[in-house]
C-alpha cells in the first residue's frame, strides 16, 4: 500500500477515463451504466481513504503516507498528509457518493456529467495531497474547468456569465500566486512543500516607492497567496462570484463548490500562508481578522434580504467562512482547531443545505423563496431534514456547526475582543435569516396550488442525507474526533509560527517580565 | 441513577419522535410520560436523600482544543437536587396533562400525528433543560440553554400552520440569541483569564478575577464584574428580562401546557439558575450585581403594568411570569441567591399551576382566551376553579403576617422583598413592593373576570373569532356549555396545589433560615452575600433580612390586600368602572395595552433598519461597487469569452478543457525549468 494516496487520487480519473473510452452511445442503459460506474468508483475511493485515515497517526506531525517520484523534466510527483490535510481528503471521498447521488436525475448528457464530476474528484485530492508546488497549483487551478463546465453546460439560465464570473475570478487571483510561486523557487531553490515549510524567507523591509514595505519580500508573496485564496474562500470583498456560481449551478455541483472547494482557500492559509510567510501573516492578521467580521455581518445581512434560497445559502456560507479566515489568523490552537472544524462542518452542512433546496428544486423547478411555503403539510420528513441542517447551520451546540462557530470565537477573542464581539453577533444573524427561510419554505398552509401535489423526499433522497445526518451529529457531540487528529498537526504548525517571529516573542518576553 | 433521570427522556423523545408509527401514538405518548415520571421519581429520592456533596459523573469526552477542555458530564450539588425535581416533576405532570388537553385539537386532522409530535417535543425539552442544570462547564450549559431555546422554538411553533405562531416562534429564538451572544463572550473571557471553562476552575480562579482589570470597548472594568455583565445579558435573553423580554408574550402562541413548563415553571427560570450557579462570582462583581438588581426590579415593575391590562388570560399569565422573574433576579442580585432559588422553587408550582388552569379554562370555553368573554365559570368547572384560587391565593402572596404561615408565595415573596430592603436601593424595594399591589391586582382581576359575575360568551362579536381555522365556523361551540376537564388534566392540578400550599412553609428554612443553616445546606453549591453591617453588628445579609421593621414585614401583606380591594370593587362591585377609566385615562391605557410599544420601538431600531442595510448592501455594496468595478476591469476582455461561449454549447467542449489543462503543464512547466538556471 506504499500508493495509497495516489491510488485514491487516480481511481476516479481511471474510473472517468474508462467512461470515455468504453461507454459508447447516449442511451438509456448507457447512461445507468454511467451513473453506477461514478456511484461505484466514488463509493471505492471512499473505502479507499478509510485506510489513510485509520493508517494516520496523529503524533506524528510530519507527512505521512509519503510518495516521492521524478516527474515529467525534472518536476517531482510528491504527495503526502499531515493532520491538517488528511481530513480534507475524507471529506471529499464522504461527499462525493452523495454528489453523485444527487446527480441521478439528470438526463442530458449523463456520462459527460460524470466524467466532469470524477475528474474533478481527483483534482480536489490532489490539491489537498500534493507536497510540491507545481503539483499544487496543477491540482488547484485545473479543478476550476470541470467546475467551470459543470455549471457552464448543465447550469440554470444564466449558467454562461456565472461560469465567466466564477472562472475569472478564481483565475485571475490564482496568476498572482502562480508569480509569487516562481519566486518561492528563485529564492529558495526548490518547489518541495516539506523544504519550503522550514525555508526562512526574507522579510527585511525595504523600499517601495518611497513606503518602506514591512515585512518585505514576504509580504508581496502573501499577498500574491492571499489574491488567490480570499476569492477561493471567497472573502469580503471579492465574495461575488459565489452566489451567482450557486444560483446557476446544478445541485451536485452547488454542494461540491461549498462543501469542498471552498475550502482549498483555507487549506492554502494553514498550508502556505502561515508556516510560510509568518512574518508577513503576522503584520497582516488584523487586516484578515477585520474583513471576516464584516464578511461576517455584511453577509448575512445581505442573506437576510434574499428572495432565492441557493443564494441566500450562499451568503451564508461566506458568512461562515469569514469564522474559518477569523480562526486561521488568530493563530492559537482554539482557533485553528475551530478553523478546521468550521471547514469540515461546513462541508457537511452547507452539502447538506444545498442538497435541500435541490429536493424541492426538482420538483418545482424554482428556488424562489415565495414560490413555496406549507411543505410540511406534504413533505413532514423533509421538513425534519431541513430544520436539522438550519439549526445545524446557525450552530446549535450538539451540532458541528457550533463546534467551529464556538471554537473560533474562543479564539479570536484572546487576540482582539472586539472581532469577537463583531463575529458573535452573527450568532444572532444567522438565526434570523436561516429561520426565516424555514418559516418562508416550510410552515405554513399549503396554499399555493401547484405545491398540492409535492411528494415527500423518496428512498434515494433519504439514503442522501442519512450520512450527512450522522456526521454532523457525531462530530457535534463528539469532536474530538476531529481534534485529536488535527490537534498535534496545529500545534505544531502554531510553535513553528511562533518560532519564526523575533517581534512576537520578545513582545511576549516583555510583557512577563 | 443520575445518568438515567438525565437519558430517560431524551430515550423517550426519541422513541416518541420516530417511532410512534411502530409502536402507535398512543403508546408513544405513555412511553413517553411513564420515563419522565421515572425521572421525576428517582429526582426526588435524589433530593431527598442527598447529602449536600458534590459529586461529578463524566458521560463521555466533548470538546478539547488545546487547554480548552469541556465534556459531558453530571454535577450533582444541592442546586441541582432542585432543578432536578423542579424539571421532572412540573415536566412530569404537563406530560400527564397533555393527554387530555392534547386529544382533540381542531388545529388538526385525524391523519396528522400531532400528539406524537408534542410528546416528544415536551420530552426533548426536558432532556435539553437537564442537561442545563446537570452541567459541570460553562459549554454544557450553553448546549442545555439552546436545547431548550430550540425545544421552545418548536413547541411556540407547534402550530406552524397560523402565521402568528411561527412568528413567535422565530421572535423568541433570535431574542434568545441575543441573550446568547453577550453569554458567549462571557464564557470567551472566562476562558481567555481563567483557562478554563469548567466550574470548580473557574470558582477557584475567583479571587483573581476579582483583581484582574480588563479594558473592553474602551472601558476599564474589572474582569469580574464583565463576565458578571455579559452571563447577566444571556440571562436576561433567557429569562425574558426588561429590554429582552419581547418574545415571551408572544410565546403564548404554543399549546398551554407549553406555556406551563417552559414559559413558566423551568425554561425561563435558566436565567436566575445561571446567575445561581455562578453566585461565587457574583459575590466579588459588585457593578454586576447592582445591574441585576436594576433590571430585575424595574422588570418586575414593568411587566405587572402591562398585566393590569392585558385581556388574553394566557398573556396575563405570562407578564406575571415576568414580573415574578424579576423579583428572582432581585433577590439573587443583593447576594440572596438562595431566596432566589426559594422563589424559583415555589414560583414553579404555582404558576405552572395558574397555566395549567388557565388551559383547563380554556379547555372548557372551546379554546376561547378572550377573558372579556369569560365570566361566570365558577360552577361549571369547580375543581379548575379551586385551583386556580389556590394558585391566586400563593402568587399574590396570602399567608399570616409577621409568621411563616402561609402559600408558598407568601413566604418566598417577603423573602425577597426583605432582603430587598436589606441589600437593594430604596427605589427597588419600593418598585416590588407596588410590583406585589399589582401582581395581586390583576391576579384577582383574572379570577372574578373569569369565574364570577354572568357568563358574557354572548357577548362577544360574532366576527371576533378567535383564530378562524380552516375547518369553517362553528358557532354553537361558543354557546356551548362549559365542561369541566377529564381527570388526567385535574390530577397534575391537584399535586401542584399541594406544591403551591405548602412548598413554601416546608422549606422555608432551608432557604430562608438562618444565614449558617442555609449554607450547611446548600453546602458550598452556592455562595452568599455574608456580612453586611446591620444595627453596628456585622451580621449576615440573610439574617438582616429576618430583622427588618415590621412595617417593611407588613408592606407586602398591605399591597396584597389593596390590590384585592381595588380587584373586587372595579370587577365586581362596579363592573363598568374599568371601561369608564380606560377612556379617561386612554394615553395611558394604551401604552400599558401596547405593552409600552417596545414591539414597535424594536422593529423600527432594528428589524427595519437591519433589512434597508442588507437590502443596500446588496443592491450597491454587492451589485454596483463590487462587481461594478470588476466588470469594468474585465469589460476590455469580455468580447473573447462571449465569443468563446457561444460554442461551449457545442461539442467541443472537452476539447477546450483539455487544451486548457495541457496549457497550464505546459505554462508551469516552462517557468520551472527556466527557472532552475
Amino acid at each position: 500500500m506504499d500508493n495509497l494516496l495516489s491510488i485514491i487520487t487516480f481511481t476516479p480519473a481511471v474510473a472517468a477515463l474508462i467512461m470515455a473510452l468504453f461507454l459508447r452511445g447516449n442511451d438509456e442503459a448507457t447512461q445507468r451504466n454511467a451513473k453506477w460506474l461514478a456511484l461505484a468508483a466514488t463509493v471505492a475511493t471512499f473505502i479507499f481513504s478509510l485506510f489513510v485515515l485509520f493508517g494516520f497517526d496523529p503524533e506524528n506531525t510530519g507527512f505521512q503516507f509519503v510518495e516521492n517520484y521524478d516527474w515529467i523534466m525534472g518536476l517531482k510527483y510528491k504527495v503526502g498528509v499531515d493532520g491538517i490535510s488528511v481530513l480534507f481528503i475524507l471529506l471529499t471521498t464522504f461527499l462525493m457518493p452523495i454528489t453523485i447521488g444527487a446527480c441521478w436525475t439528470v438526463e442530458s448528457r449523463v456520462k459527460d456529467y460524470m466524467i466532469a464530476f470524477l475528474l474533478l474528484e481527483t483534482l480536489m485530492i490532489g490539491v489537498f495531497i500534493a507536497l510540491d508546488l507545481v503539483l499544487f497549483y496543477l491540482f488547484f487551478e485545473a479543478g476550476l474547468i470541470p467546475m467551470f463546465l459543470i455549471i457552464g453546460i448543465w447550469g440554470g439560465k444564466d449558467r454562461i456569465y456565472a461560469s465567466f464570473k466564477f472562472f475569472l475570478y478564481t483565475f485571475l487571483g490564482s496568476v498572482l500566486m502562480l508569480v509569487a510561486m516562481i519566486s518561492m523557487y528563485v529564492q529558495a531553490g526548490t518547489t518541495d512543500i516539506e523544504t519550503l515549510l522550514t525555508f526562512n524567507f526574507a522579510s527585511d523591509a525595504f523600499p517601495i516607492l518611497g513606503w518602506q514595505l514591512m515585512g518585505g519580500a514576504q509580504t508581496l508573496m502573501w499577498l500574491a497567496f492571499f489574491a488567490s485564496f480570499a476569492v477561493k474562500m471567497p472573502m469580503w470583498p471579492v465574495h461575488t462570484w459565489l452566489p451567482d456560481a450557486h444560483v446557476q449551478a446544478p445541485t451536485a455541483g452547488s454542494v461540491l463548490l461549498a462543501a469542498v472547494m471552498l475550502k482549498m482557500g483555507g487549506y492554502g492559509f494553514l498550508r502556505f500562508s502561515l508556516p510560510m510567510f509568518p512574518v508577513a501573516s503576522d503584520l497582516l492578521a488584523p487586516l484578515v481578522l477585520w474583513m471576516s467580521v464584516i464578511a461576517i455581518v455584511y453577509t448575512s445581512l445581505v442573506a437576510m434580504v434574499q428572495n432565492d434560497m441557493k443564494k441566500l445559502i450562499a451568503y451564508s456560507s461566506v458568512a461562515h467562512m469569514g469564522y474559518v479566515t477569523m480562526g486561521i489568523f488568530a493563530v492559537n490552537q482554539q482557533g485553528i482547531d475551530g478553523a478546521i472544524f468550521q471547514m469540515l462542518s461546513h462541508g457537511f452542512i452547507s452539502g447538506a443545505l444545498f442538497l435541500c433546496v435541490g429536493v424541492i428544486y426538482d420538483r418545482m423547478h424554482t428556488r424562489e423563496i415565495d414560490a413555496y411555503g406549507g411543505l410540511v403539510n406534504r413533505m413532514p420528513a423533509y421538513a425534519l431534514v431541513f430544520l436539522f441542517f438550519t439549526m445545524s447551520n446557525v450552530g446549535l451546540p450538539g451540532t458541528s456547526g457550533f463546534i467551529g462557530e464556538f471554537l473560533t470565537i474562543m479564539g479570536v477573542f484572546q487576540v482582539n475582543p472586539l472581532i469577537a464581539l463583531i463575529a458573535a453577533t452573527g450568532v444572532i444573524l444567522s438565526a434570523a435569516y436561516a429561520l426565516w427561510l424555514f418559516r418562508r419554505v416550510v410552515w405554513g398552509e399549503l396554499l399555493k396550488a401547484s405545491l398540492k401535489t409535492i411528494t415527500d423526499m423518496d428512498l434515494r433522497e433519504r439514503v442522501m442525507f442519512a450520512p450527512l445526518v450522522v456526521m454532523t451529529l457525531l462530530l457535534g457531540i463528539y469532536p474530538s474526533l476531529v481534534t485529536d487528529i488535527i490537534g498535534p498537526s496545529v500545534s505544531a504548525l502554531i510553535s513553528n509560527y511562533e518560532a519564526a517571529l523575533p517581534a512576537v516573542q520578545s513582545a511576549a518576553a516583555a510583557a512577563v517580565n | 441513577m443520575e445518568t438515567i433521570i438525565l437519558f430517560a427522556p431524551l430515550l423517550g423523545a426519541l422513541i416518541t419522535g420516530f417511532g410512534w408509527k411502530l409502536i402507535g401514538e398512543k403508546t408513544g405518548q405513555i412511553l413517553a410520560t411513564a420515563l419522565v415520571m421515572l425521572a421525576a421519581v428517582l429526582s426526588w429520592v435524589v433530593f431527598l436523600s442527598f447529602d449536600g456533596e458534590t459529586q461529578q459523573i463524566t458521560v463521555l469526552r466533548w470538546i478539547d482544543s488545546g487547554s480548552l477542555g469541556a465534556e459531558w458530564g453530571i454535577r450533582l450539588d444541592r442546586m441541582t437536587a432542585i432543578m432536578l425535581i423542579v424539571v421532572n416533576s412540573v415536566s412530569a405532570l404537563v406530560h400527564l396533562y397533555s393527554f387530555g388537553y392534547m386529544a382533540h385539537d381542531e388545529n388538526w386532522t385525524d391523519d396528522e400525528p400531532y400528539r406524537a409530535r408534542f410528546f416528544a417535543y415536551l420530552s426533548f425539552f426536558t432532556f435539553a433543560m437537564l442537561m442545563l442544570v446537570t452541567s459541570d462547564n460553562l459549554i454544557q450549559m450553553f448546549f442545555g440553554w439552546e436545547g431548550v431555546g430550540v425545544a421552545s422554538y418548536l413547541l411556540i411553533g407547534f402550530y406552524w400552520k397560523k402565521q402568528s405562531a411561527s412568528a413567535a416562534a422565530i421572535k423568541a429564538f433570535v431574542v434568545n440569541r441575543v441573550g446568547d451572544f453577550g453569554f458567549l463572550l462571557g464564557i470567551a473571557l472566562i476562558y481567555f483569564l481563567t483557562d478554563s471553562v469548567r466550574f470548580d476552575d473557574i470558582f477557584a480562579a475567583v479571587p483573581k478575577l476579582a483583581e484582574t482589570g480588563f479594558t473592553f470597548l474602551g472601558i476599564e472594568w474589572t474582569a469580574a464584574n464583565l463576565i458578571g455583565v455579559l452571563l447577566f445579558i444571556g440571562a436576561m435573553g433567557k429569562s425574558a428580562q426588561l429590554f429582552l423580554h419581547t418574545w415571551l408574550p408572544d410565546a403564548m402562541e404554543g399549546p398551554t401546557p407549553v406555556s406551563a413548563l417552559i414559559h413558566a415553571a423551568t425554561m425561563v427560570t435558566a436565567g436566575v439558575f445561571l446567575v445561581c450557579r455562578m453566585s461565587p462570582l457574583y459575590e466579588v462583581a459588585p457593578e454586576a450585581k447592582m445591574m441585576i438588581v436594576y433590571i430585575g426590579g424595574f422588570t418586575a415593575f414593568f411587566a405587572a403594568t402591562v398585566g393590569l391590562v392585558q385581556n388574553d388570560i394566557k398573556r396575563v399569565i405570562a407578564y406575571s411570569t415576568c414580573s415574578q422573574l424579576g423579583y428572582m433576579f432581585v433577590a439573587a442580585g443583593v447576594g440572596l441567591y438562595p431566596v432566589a432559588m426559594f422563589h424559583l422553587f415555589t414560583h414553579a408550582f404555582f404558576k405552572a399551576m395558574l397555566f395549567l388552569g388557565a388551559g383547563s379554562v380554556i379547555h372548557a370555553t372551546h379554546h376561547e382566551q378572550d377573558m372579556r368573554w369569560y365570566g361566570g365559570l365558577r360552577k361549571k368547572i369547580p375543581v379548575t376553579f379551586w385551583a386556580m384560587m389556590i394558585g391566586t391565593l400563593a402568587i399574590t402572596g396570602v399567608g399570616i403576617p409577621l409568621t411563616y404561615i402561609g402559600f408558598a408565595g407568601f413566604i418566598s415573596k417577603d423573602a425577597v422583598i426583605e432582603g430587598a430592603y436589606v441589600g437593594a436601593p430604596a427605589i427597588v424595594f419600593w418598585l416590588l413592593v407596588v410590583g406585589a399591589l399589582m401582581t395581586s391586582f390583576y391576579s384577582w382581576r383574572l379570577i372574578f373576570l373569569t369565574f364570577f359575575g354572568e357568563n358574557r360568551a354572548h357577548l362577544k362579536p360574532a366576527d371576533d373569532h378567535h383564530g378562524h381555522h380552516a375547518h369553517g365556523h362553528d358557532d354553537h361551540a361558543h354557546h356551548h356549555e362549559p365542561h369541566e376537564s377529564p381527570m388526567v388534566m385535574l390530577i397534575p392540578l391537584i399535586v401542584l396545589a399541594f406544591g403551591a400550599v405548602f412548598a413554601g412553609m416546608l422549606w422555608k428554612e432551608a432557604f430562608f433560615g438562618h444565614a449558617e443553616h442555609v449554607l450547611e445546606w446548600f453546602h458550598g453549591a452556592i455562595a452568599m452575600t455574608t456580612m453586611v453591617e446591620d444595627h453596628g453588628a456585622m451580621v449576615a445579609l440573610m439574617d438582616a433580612a429576618h430583622h427588618v421593621p415590621t412595617w417593611v414585614k407588613l408592606a407586602p401583606f398591605v399591597a396584597m390586600l389593596t390590590g384585592l380591594a381595588l380587584a373586587w370593587v372595579m370587577y365586581i362591585r362596579k363592573p363598568e368602572l374599568p371601561a369608564k377609566i380606560a377612556a379617561e385615562q386612554n394615553t395611558l391605557y394604551q401604552f400599558l395595552l401596547n405593552k409600552w410599544y417596545f414591539d414597535e420601538l424594536y422593529n423600527f431600531l432594528f428589524v427595519r433598519p437591519a433589512m434597508a442595510l442588507g437590502r443596500f448592501l446588496w443592491k450597491r455594496g454587492d451589485g454596483n461597487v463590487i462587481d461594478g468595478t470588476i466588470n469594468g476591469i474585465a469589460m476590455g476582455i469580455i468580447p473573447f469569452f462571449t465569443r468563446l461561449a457561444g460554442r461551449l454549447q457545442s461539442g467541443y467542449v472537452f476539447h477546450y478543457a483539455f487544451a486548457m489543462v495541457l496549457g497550464i503543464v505546459v505554462l508551469v512547466t516552462w517557468m520551472s525549468l527556466s527557472g532552475s538556471h
